[in-house]
C-alpha cells in the first residue's frame, strides 16, 4: 500500500539564503533579495531582513508568508516588552522569545529558517541560529536557506577555530574586522549565486554596531 | 455630597434619576492631582502635576504612552489609570497587527467609554475612579478627548481635570480660541502656564510637573526634566507677554533635544531613576 500524499500543502518554499557573522563589536547580517516559487521568480527585490529591536536584526528564509507572520508577532511582542520594561529588548532576550514563539507552533510549524544577529548586553556581536521549531544556539556565524549547504562549509573553512587536539598547535582564528566580515559575506553570496538558482539578484547587508545600523546592497548575478 | 439610601449599589437609581456611585467615582477624579491637555491643529500637549506622597517616595506616573500617536494623562485612582492604559496599549497593538495602520483616536476613546459604561451597569463591579485625557493624532488631525468614569467622553480644544483644575480651566478658557494656530512651543508654554495656575502660588519647577507632546511627525513622548526646566526658565524670565522672542529660541533647542527621546517613553520625571512602583 503506497503512502497517501495530500492534494494540497499549506506550505511553499520561497527560497533564498541568509547569513550572519558576529564580530568583536559588530554583527553582519545578510540575505539575498530573490523570492521564488517552484522554478518561477516572484520578486527580484524582496527583503528577508527585519530590524526587531535597536540591537537585533533577523533574517529568515523559507516560506515568506510564515516569515511575515512571525515578524509581525515578534514586533508586537517587542512593543509590549517596551511598555512593560521601559527599554528595548536585548538580542539574547529576543533570541529566547523567537525560540519560544517557534516552539509554540511545534505541531504546525512556521516554515521559517532564521538567523538572528545583533549585539549582546556587553556590546559584542552575537548570532543565533534556529531550526523551524525553535531549537537554537548562539554561534559565531551561521547560514540558513537554500544556499546554506554551499555557504556553511566555506564559512567553517574561513572562520572555525582549529581543534585544540591538532599538532602542531595552530593559531586560533584571528578576529575579523567589520570590513573583512562584509567582504567575506559578499564572497559567500557571489559563490552561492553561481550554483543555487534560488539565490540571486541582489544582496542586502545589514551591519549593527555601537554607532547604530547600516545597510548596503550589492548586485548579484540575476540568472 | 451627602449619604443617602440610594448610593450603596451602582445598579440602584435614585428617585431623581441619578446613579450616585458613578457620581462618587467622578468625585475621585476631582480629588486627584491636576492634569491638563490642549491642542492645536498639528500638536497636542499633555501636562500634569506630580505630587509625591512624601520626600522619600517617587512620583506617581500619570502620563502614559499608549502608542506612537496616542498618549494619555490621568487623574484620580492611578491604579485604575494604569490598568486602562494597559488596555489601550493592547488595543493599539492588536489593531496595528490586523490593519497595519494606527488605531484612530476616536475609535479608541469609544472603546474606552464602552468599557467604563459596563462598570456602571453590573452589580458586581465598580466604576473606574479615573478620568483620562487622551491625546492623539490621526488622519483628520490632532485630537484631545476626556473620558469620564461614567462612560461619557467629549472632545476638547483644551481641558483640565483633577484638584484645582478650575484655575487652569479659567486660564485656558481665556486663550483657547488661539490654540488652533499655535506653534508647538507656544502650546507647551501655555500648558506650563496652565499647570502653574493649579499650583496656586507654589513655584513651578520641572521636578513637580510632567509634560508630554505628540504631533505631526513627532511620536508621543514625555519631555525630560532638563528640557522642561529650560522652558520654564525661558518664559518666567520673559514674564506674561504673549509669544516673547526669548522663548521660541531656547524652546526650539529644547524641542529638538526632546525629539531624541522618541524611543523611551519615560523621560524619567523623577530624575534620579524610576522606582519599580512607577510601572
Amino acid at each position: 500500500m503506497t503512502k497517501q500524499h495530500p492534494a494540497w500543502s499549506p506550505y511553499d518554499n520561497n527560497g533564498g539564503t541568509c547569513v550572519a557573522i558576529a564580530g568583536a563589536d559588530y554583527c553582519v547580517t545578510a540575505a539575498d533579495t530573490r523570492m521564488s516559487t517552484g522554478y518561477s521568480i516572484l520578486s527580484r527585490d524582496y527583503s528577508k531582513i527585519i530590524k526587531l529591536a535597536d540591537k537585533c536584526v533577523m533574517a529568515s528564509s523559507g516560506f515568506q508568508a510564515d516569515v511575515k507572520a512571525l515578524q509581525k508577532l515578534l514586533a508586537a511582542r517587542h512593543l509590549i516588552y517596551q511598555h512593560q520594561h521601559n527599554k528595548q529588548m536585548s538580542c539574547p532576550a529576543m533570541g529566547q522569545l523567537l525560540s519560544n514563539t517557534l516552539y509554540y507552533k511545534r505541531f504546525f510549524p512556521y516554515y521559517s529558517f532564521n538567523v538572528l544577529g545583533g549585539l549582546d548586553n556587553e556590546g559584542k556581536g552575537c548570532v543565533y541560529t534556529y531550526d523551524a521549531v525553535g531549537s537554537y544556539e548562539r554561534v559565531g556565524y551561521s547560514s540558513q536557506g537554500s544556499g546554506s549547504t554551499l555557504i556553511m562549509p566555506f564559512l567553517d573553512n574561513q572562520l572555525k577555530s582549529p581543534s585544540p587536539l591538532l599538532l602542531p598547535a595552530q593559531d586560533a582564528v584571528t578576529p575579523l574586522s567589520e570590513a573583512e566580515a562584509v567582504d567575506l559575506v559578499k564572497t559567500c553570496f557571489a559563490s552561492a549565486t553561481e550554483r543555487d538558482i534560488y539565490t540571486a539578484n541582489k544582496l542586502e547587508i545589514v551591519v549593527l554596531n555601537k554607532d547604530g545600523i547600516h545597510r548596503e546592497y550589492m548586485e548579484l548575478r540575476k540568472d | 455630597m451627602f449619604r443617602n439610601q440610594y448610593d450603596t449599589d451602582v445598579t440602584t437609581w435614585s428617585p431623581a434619576g441619578r446613579l450616585f456611585q458613578v457620581e462618587y467615582a467622578m468625585e475621585a477624579v476631582k480629588q486627584g492631582s491636576a492634569a491638563i491637555g490642549l491642542r492645536s491643529k498639528t500638536h497636542v500637549v499633555l501636562g500634569c502635576v506630580n505630587k509625591a506622597n512624601s520626600e522619600l517616595s517617587s512620583h506617581q506616573k500619570k502620563i502614559f504612552k499608549v502608542d506612537d500617536h496616542i498618549g494619555v494623562a490621568i487623574a484620580g485612582l492611578t491604579a485604575d489609570g494604569r490598568v486602562l492604559s494597559r488596555y489601550m496599549r493592547s488595543e493599539c497593538i492588536n489593531y496595528s497587527y490586523t490593519y497595519e495602520s494606527p488605531l484612530p483616536v476616536g475609535r479608541l476613546v469609544v472603546q474606552l467609554a464602552d468599557k467604563a459604561q459596563v462598570c456602571t451597569q453590573r452589580s458586581w463591579k465598580r466604576p473606574y475612579g479615573v478620568g483620562l485625557l487622551v491625546a492623539g493624532l490621526d488622519e483628520k488631525g490632532a485630537h484631545l478627548y476626556y473620558n469620564c468614569p461614567s462612560g461619557n467622553y467629549f472632545e476638547y480644544q483644551a481641558f483640565a481635570i483633577g484638584s484645582r483644575s478650575q484655575a487652569a480651566k479659567t486660564y485656558l478658557e481665556r486663550r483657547f480660541e488661539n490654540f488652533s494656530e499655535s506653534t508647538r512651543e507656544d502650546l507647551i508654554k501655555d500648558a506650563l502656564m496652565a499647570i502653574r495656575e493649579t499650583l496656586q502660588g507654589e513655584t513651578l519647577k520641572s521636578s513637580i510637573c510632567t509634560v508630554a507632546v505628540v504631533g505631526a511627525g513627532e511620536p508621543f513622548h514625555i519631555l525630560d526634566q532638563e528640557t522642561v526646566q529650560k522652558l520654564i526658565d525661558s518664559f518666567e524670565i520673559a514674564g506674561t507677554e504673549e509669544g516673547p522672542a526669548a522663548a521660541p529660541d531656547s524652546a526650539a533647542e529644547g524641542g529638538s533635544a526632546a525629539e531624541g527621546g522618541a524611543a523611551s517613553e519615560q523621560g524619567a520625571p523623577a530624575g534620579e531613576g524610576v522606582a519599580p512602583m512607577d510601572i
